[in-house]
Formats: structure tokens, sequence, C-alpha cells
């Protein structure tokens, strides 16, 4: 049995996004979730599945308290850090097309500015165990170290350049101030990027994903009621996640320069009956910028190694071969842990993505990645 | 510096992993092989992935490395590294066919490429604690 359009997504929700929200988790989270229930013309009483984030304090059961759920049939969670929202995806197609539930709720929110670095929450993950007894020790504490040399061995080998890691950082940027919903609001020149300061070589400042409060939630429902529903319904067509070789640490992976989303590609393609041509718009998980030229190459948009020409070509801006991250992703919008990437690519599909809108966008795609290399993606139509 | 200050985090070794903590604070850098099919494996882990065997025989590797992959962090994510900065970590080949990360010492910042060759050196950080760096080798 395929999952192939088993299953929409019916409705999409946002807070705002800031570095201090003066919230908590929880209530970033049943914000962005009655947001995303309501753009579905849902009532939370109908919400019978939720797959709560893993790196968060929020459970099902505080959605089945708040919302008065009375028979919560599914939760689960999908631990793959920031491919966690788009592999929950695959979990709430499993659980409709199964019979289990109807309306799954994959909400996320963080006080991931106001409440902590990143470099010392990583620290406390039961999954950087390895890395927090053998590298943190030594000096590879935060993700922008511990990523740096995957990016380093791919310039050595194929010649990228920061330059061509700029033109990511640029043309999200650009997107961001179109979109108009993301914190950083100023323009981004290569230049600027180019003498940003050094974080761990070769990633600059502006390499880097932002740190940010805020929540965002996403409703899944069977096909078979998705469209009686208040939004026209994005059918996903093809999913699928992928592990890297040596999951909890790089530097032990035989090829440093694949992520596993080479592995979860070919399926997800497969299963959608489409192929890399196909995608009009793509929304590619960007906590650093090489981590979206890798995953450009993974996913076959072109070939490993030619990433960085790819990119510089303008191939990924609007008007482009491949626009993506048109909301201005992690970089530029948030960082809410790629739901924002799903959020975003709903509404082009739905023609509701505004000034950075993709003209005709059919067909999308939309990816996650995160600890140490897990990969997920989505691939979606209009319905 | 006294433990009191030592902000770095330190490790803290599994049952798998202490006998390597024990080697390097003995100047030795110590590797689990299968004490079944023989493969050598990194960072320590209770079983062989090939053969599944829990049977470990240690066995002391060279120290000699080439240089895989590298970074220079310019910033601290810890305090304790504030005064090491910028320091140059890099991913090394060991020869028994296994990788570690360690600092790089003594090295500029252009001398690192792929394929350099390094040698371990062990450096005794905390009165308990030793742990491993490398430096480049002739």
């Amino acid at each position: 049995m395929s999952l192939k359009e088993k299953a929409a997504i019916t409705g999409v929700g946002e807070t705002e996004y800031t570095r201090m929200s003066g919230k908590s988790i929880l209530a970033l989270q049943l914000e962005a979730s009655l947001n995303a229930i309501a753009d579905a013309g849902l009532s939370p009483k109908e919400i019978d599945g939720i797959i709560p984030y893993s790196n968060s304090p929020v459970v099902a059961e505080d959605f089945v308290t708040n919302f008065g759920i009375s028979d919560l049939r599914f939760s689960a969670t999908a631990p793959l850090g920031g491919a966690s929202c788009v592999a929950a995806i695959q979990c709430a197609l499993l659980a409709i097309s199964g019979g289990v539930c109807s309306n799954v709720l994959i909400p996320i929110g963080r006080n991931g500015s106001s409440a902590g670095r990143i470099g010392t929450r990583v620290q406390q993950m039961p999954q950087f165990k390895v890395v927090g007894e053998h590298e943190m020790p030594v000096g590879a504490i935060a993700p922008a170290q511990l990523y740096a040399p995957m990016a380093r061995r791919h310039m050595e080998l194929f010649g990228t350049t920061s330059s061509q890691l700029g033109e990511i950082a640029v043309s999200t940027r650009h997107n961001a101030i179109l979109n108009g919903y993301g914190m950083m609001t100023k323009p981004l020149t290569l230049e600027d990027h180019q003498t940003s300061r050094m974080i761990s070589d070769p990633l600059r400042l502006y390499d880097c994903s932002l740190e940010s409060d805020g929540g965002a939630a996403i409703v899944v429902s069977g096909a078979d009621r998705a469209n009686d529903l208040r939004k026209p319904p994005v059918y996903v067509m093809g999913v699928a996640e992928g592990h890297p070789d040596s999951p909890s640490v790089i530097t032990q992976r035989p090829d440093m320069t694949r992520l596993g989303i080479a592995k979860a590609a070919p399926k997800a393609f497969a299963m959608a009956s489409v192929s890399p041509g196909d995608i009009d718009v793509a929304e590619i998980y960007d906590c650093f910028t090489y981590i979206v030229l890798c995953q450009l190459e993974d996913l076959g948009f072109c070939r490993k190694g030619e990433g960085g020409p790819f990119v510089a070509s303008g191939a990924i801006r609007l008007g482009g071969k491949l626009p993506i991250n048109t909301h201005g992703g992690l970089l530029s919008q948030a960082h809410m842990v790629g739901m924002n990437h799903i959020v975003e690519l709903v509404r082009q599909l739905r023609g509701e993505a505004g000034k950075a809108q993709v003209r005709g966008a059919e067909i999308g795609l939309v990816t996650g990645y995160g600890d140490m290399g897990d990969g997920s993606v989505a691939i979606m139509r209009r319905g | 510096m006294t433990a009191e200050t030592y902000l770095k985090p330190v490790p803290e070794p599994t049952h798998e992993s202490k006998p390597y903590w024990d080697g390097l604070r003995n100047g030795r850098l110590l590797l689990q092989k299968c004490g079944q099919c023989g493969k050598i494996r990194h960072y320590p882990r209770p079983i062989c992935d090939v053969c599944y065997s829990f049977e470990v025989n240690w066995t002391e590797a060279s120290g000699r490395a080439t240089v895989h992959s590298w970074t220079i962090t310019h910033h601290a994510f810890n305090p304790g590294f504030k005064l090491d900065l910028p320091y140059i970590l890099v991913t090394i080949d060991l020869d028994e066919g296994v990788r570690m990360q360690v600092p790089l010492r003594g090295a500029r910042e252009t001398d690192v490429k792929l394929g350099l060759p390094v040698r371990i050196i062990f450096e005794q950080v905390k009165p308990d604690l030793v742990t491993p760096a490398c430096v480049t080798a002739s």
C-alpha cells in the first residue's frame, strides 16, 4: 500500500516570530495550533491525533487538556531533530491511512531565542551523547562547529566557495522581506555575508540560522474528508525519512558530503511519481547555508558537487528554475524547526504566498534536516 | 587550572569507553578491536556492527593519521574555550581505519589541508583527565 495522496495538509498556523515572546512554550504551541485548526475549519475537539515535537516539554496530553479532546486516538513522536516536522507528516499519513484517526495536529513552538542558546541546549540532548563524550570536551560544542567539517570537505573536494554559500543567505533574505513575516527586515548583500564574522570556518555569521521564539502548526486530514474543509486541500504525494550512515557522529560518516535525505529522496519521488524537474517551488531546511546546498544535491536538483554553481546561477531565486525558501527560512524568517517551511509550502500551493508567490506553483517540496544528518522530505500538490 | 575553574565540558565515560579514557591518562590511544572478527571501531560502543560480538580486545593505535576535514572556530560556544580562540579542530583518519575529531596544535590556519599527516598527542587538562589532540607530523 502506498501512502500517496492518502491525506492532505488542511490547515496551517503560526504565531508572531520574535526574540522574546513573553509566553510559555505551551501557550505558543496552543496559539499556533488554534490558528491551524481554524484555517482548516475544524473544531479543536475534532483533532484525534497529535504528534508533538520530541525536543519540547509539551506533550499530547497538554492538548487533550486544553482543547477538551474527548477521544484522542493516536499520539507519537518523530525524533529526528530538525527533520521531525516533515517526518511527522509520514507518521500522520501512516496513522490516517491505517484508519486509526482522521485529523492529526503537528505542533511546534519554542523560546529558542529567549530561553537559552543552542550551543547549551545541544549538550543536554540524549541523541548527542557520543558527541557529548568525545567531541564537546575537545571543543566541538555547537551545530555550527559540528557541521563545518562537512562544508569544508565539500569545498575541498568540489571547489565550493563561501560566496556560493552567501548566495543562499542573500536570496533567502530577499524572500523574507517580500514575505513580510520574518524577523529579519533589512536587505543583505553578498558583501555583508563575506564580511560577517567567522563563527566556525567556513561558516560565517550569515551562514547560520536565527534563534527565535514562536510557534507553528499544521493539520493533516484524511483525503476522503479534506475536500469538505475550509481551504483547498494540499495533497501529500510522497514522503520519506532517511538516516545517514553513522547517524550520531558526523566524524565517523563514510561520506561526509551525503546526508540522510539522499536515502529518503528517491523513495519520496517514486511515491509521488514525479521527478526533481517537476518541482515548482521548494522549501529546504536551512539551519546553515551549506546544509541547503548539500540537500539540493542529495535531492537530485543538481549532481553531487555541483551545488555551488547551481545556486550561483540564480536557480534558487524567485523567477529562477527552482525558487527556494520563499518565506525566508530559518536564516531570515525564524527558526521554527522547519514547521514554517511546511506552512509556506502549503501557502504557495494554495496561492496564498503574497509578494513571494511563485506563479502557477502546483507541485512543491519541503525538507527537514536534523540531529547530525537525519533527513525528511515531502512532495505536495495543490488540490 | 584547578578543578573548580575548569569550564570545558568533561566526558562521562561509560562502561564501554572507560578503558579508552584510562588509556589516554596513561599516554596511550587505545581502540576497540572486535574479539571475534577483529574489526576496529571507534568511538567506543558495546558491539561489533559486523559480527555482533560483545567481545573486545583493546589495541594500541599508532597515533598516525591524516586530515579528513577541519574547522577553525572563532566563537566560544562554551566560556571554557574563550582563551583558545581561534582554534583548529581536525577530523582525522587514523591509520587503523577509524576517525577522531581533535584539536590541531602548533599549526597555522594556512597549513591545514586534506591529507595533512598528523600524530596524536595527549593533553593533561585536569588532574584526572587527559584529552587527545594532534600536531603536524613530519
